[in-house]
């Protein structure tokens, strides 16, 4: 069916994308010219490109505004981080990454699950405020841990180091706002761009399937999603957990892309949620490939620019007010449909011609 | 059910008791009695204000009745969650219309299908044989229902691309597809033109025929009311004004009183 043949083409051209840009990343960087600081971006891009696609879940399909998603790409850091350096720590460093992965997500998933009973109970604005509160809570209260470990078990406080009350060889994992230390680093490009692919596989068929279509319904129309039998608070929570397990892993592959992992508001604070958002809405609401595309480019600029020193924001300012109009005005999208008809009309003229 | 309870209601589908329900100050319906034998098409009429969808959002469970009971082929149904009640058999459209406008037509009518074609979410993130199977089952079981509706052409169309007599199509196949024992259209002719209007006339007696159902309708336009409904109960100020056979009904003096006044 032509319908079918459509969704097939669209999940076909973003996974095309996403291998395109992995290959063109791989021989830039084994040619030797790729520089240090696009080498170091690499494993980000992957992880915004995550967070895009995951947010997009919540925002794009199943139409709540949610601004807490930082948060829970902190509890799968912080959950990837505790394994990696306690049981992980003696296992190879791919099975350690892999175990670290699924525990990433699942603690996650338990997160948005119970933040999600609150909180999808509340519907536009009054969601999106208590979901920034939620993952502000988060970081605030990871910030304040100490946890450690002895042979008689976990000790956790609130207070200092000193309380924990650790007995002989005990190790202090998680130092308060010190956080966590002597991490792997094992997380590479391939490993990322894998994941990228995986949540990808997620999200394009949870659309295609019987359950994206109910939340895409009850997004459209509550009322009459109800009333043809829909249980809207059973698939609003699926969105929202689905969301917030692939925001844990993005989590796993951030604390495995640094030696030391810490909750501050710069990495899980709201800027980081609101920057994931604007990945999303500059992408276009529900539009997984371009809430990829934008990802990259808004990774990528802000370090490009680095030369300009005082007028690099104000260009990115600038550039996102741009890929907006670009993206959403409706002159623009008139515009770009006009390109694209033409072409593929050009395109039919020739193959006609040959034959 | 016992034998003897089949004599009394064997064929009622909708029994409707004493169904009332204020807000604030204001009672809205009032002592509400209905019956409606299966397969039968019933209309809902009287003036603006008088409570016709307030009594469909009763029976749907959106509002919960303050008084009275409804029974639905002989299950309780009453102050049951709207999800409940579309389950137990009545599906409903709406006055002002309620697509899904920014899914394709076929998939309006595939979220109806919703409940009588499964597969858990694993098969459909994994793509199982199950998957593909149930979507193609799903595939043909829609565009066998829009065929009906003539809207098979369009299937690939956004919902909000259709003119709006489609729109209102799309609704009523959409209620059909959850396979509901009672179908409720709330003014399935406002905004058609008299052409439109007596297509729709068609497609109604055709749902009622071929999809083993029964149908109550409010409707104002009353070429299409004495045209198809068998029965008519006339609501006024939320109170039952005058009930019986259509043509009764409609050249009742009380009845023309209520419409054109004194």
């Amino acid at each position: 069916m032509k319908n079918k043949s459509k969704a097939f083409k669209q999940s076909f051209t973003t996974y095309a994308l996403v291998l395109a840009f992995y290959l063109v990343c791989e021989i830039w960087l084994k040619t030797g010219n790729m520089s240090s600081l696009m080498e170091g971006l690499l494993v980000p891009l992957c992880y915004y490109m995550i967070l895009a696609v995951s947010l997009n879940i919540v925002v794009g399909i199943s139409g709540e505004l949610s601004l807490g998603h930082a948060g829970f790409m902190c509890v799968g850091a912080f959950t990837g981080a505790i394994f990696a350096v306690t049981a992980g720590a003696e296992m190879p460093e791919y099975l350690e990454l892999f175990i670290a992965i699924i525990l990433g997500a699942a603690v996650s998933a338990v997160f948005g699950f119970l933040i999600g009973i609150p909180v999808l109970r509340l519907r536009g604005d009054y969601l999106a405020i208590v979901t920034l509160a939620f993952g502000e809570i988060i970081k605030n209260v990871i910030n304040t841990i100490y946890l450690g470990v002895d042979v008689e078990g976990m000790h956790i406080t609130m207070k200092d180091a000193l309380s924990l009350n650790l007995g002989e060889g005990g190790k202090t994992i998680i130092k308060g706002a010190q956080g966590i230390t002597g991490l792997p680093r094992n997380a590479n490009f391939t490993i990322g761009i894998i994941l990228v692919f995986i949540s990808l596989f997620i999200v394009l068929n949870l659309i295609n399937s019987r359950q994206g279509r109910a939340i895409m319904a009850i997004r459209d129309n509550r009322i009459a999603a109800e009333s043809i039998g829909l249980s809207v608070s059973k698939y609003k929570m699926m969105a929202f957990v689905i969301s917030a397990a692939l925001a844990g892993v993005a989590g796993v592959l951030y604390a495995h892309n640094l030696a030391t992992l810490q909750a501050t508001p710069k990495n899980f604070g709201y800027n980081m949620s609101i920057m994931i958002l604007v990945f999303v809405v500059l992408g276009g609401i529900g539009n997984i490939k371009g809430s990829l595309i934008a990802a990259v480019i808004l990774t990528i600029l802000p370090e490009k620019l680095r030369f300009l020193s005082d007028y690099r924001m104000l260009i990115y300012a600038v550039v996102l007010i741009a890929m907006m109009l670009f993206n959403s005005a409706p002159k623009a999208v008139a515009f770009r449909e006009r390109l694209v008809e033409s072409i593929s009309r050009k395109n039919k003229k020739e193959a006609k011609e040959e034959a | 059910m016992s034998g003897a309870d089949k004599n009394t209601s064997g064929n009622i589908l909708l029994d409707v008791e004493k169904l009332g329900i204020s807000f604030g100050g204001l009672k809205a319906v009032d002592n509400f009695n209905l019956k409606i034998e299966k397969g039968e098409l019933y209309g809902l009429i009287g003036p603006n204000g008088a409570g016709k969808t307030t009594i469909f959002n009763l029976l749907t469970g959106v509002y919960k009745p303050d008084t009275g009971r409804i029974i639905l082929d002989g299950a309780d149904i009453t102050g049951k969650p709207t999800i409940e009640i579309n389950k137990a058999g009545i599906a409903r459209t709406f006055q002002n219309i309620r697509l899904f406008s920014n899914l394709p037509v076929i998939d309006n009518v595939k979220a109806a299908l919703h409940n009588h074609y499964r597969y858990g979410l694993i098969h459909g993130i994994f793509r199982t044989p199950l998957y593909y199977r149930t979507e193609k089952a799903m595939d043909e079981k829609a565009m066998e229902i829009l065929k009906v509706f003539e809207l098979d052409g369009v299937a690939d169309y956004k919902a909000s691309q259709l003119p709006y007599g489609r729109q209102r199509k799309l609704e009523i196949a959409r209620a059909i597809a959850t396979e509901p024992k009672l179908l409720l259209l709330d003014e399935p002719a406002a905004g058609m033109n008299p052409q439109e209007t007596h297509e729709l006339m068609e497609t109604i007696k055709f749902v009622r025929d071929n999809f083993d159902t029964t149908i109550l309708l409010i409707e104002h336009d009353m070429k299409l009311v004495s045209g198809i409904c068998e029965k008519l109960t006339v609501l006024n100020f939320g109170r039952v004004l005058k009930q019986g056979e259509t043509y009764d009904v409609l050249h009742d003096a009380e009845v023309i009183k209520a419409y054109l006044g004194d």
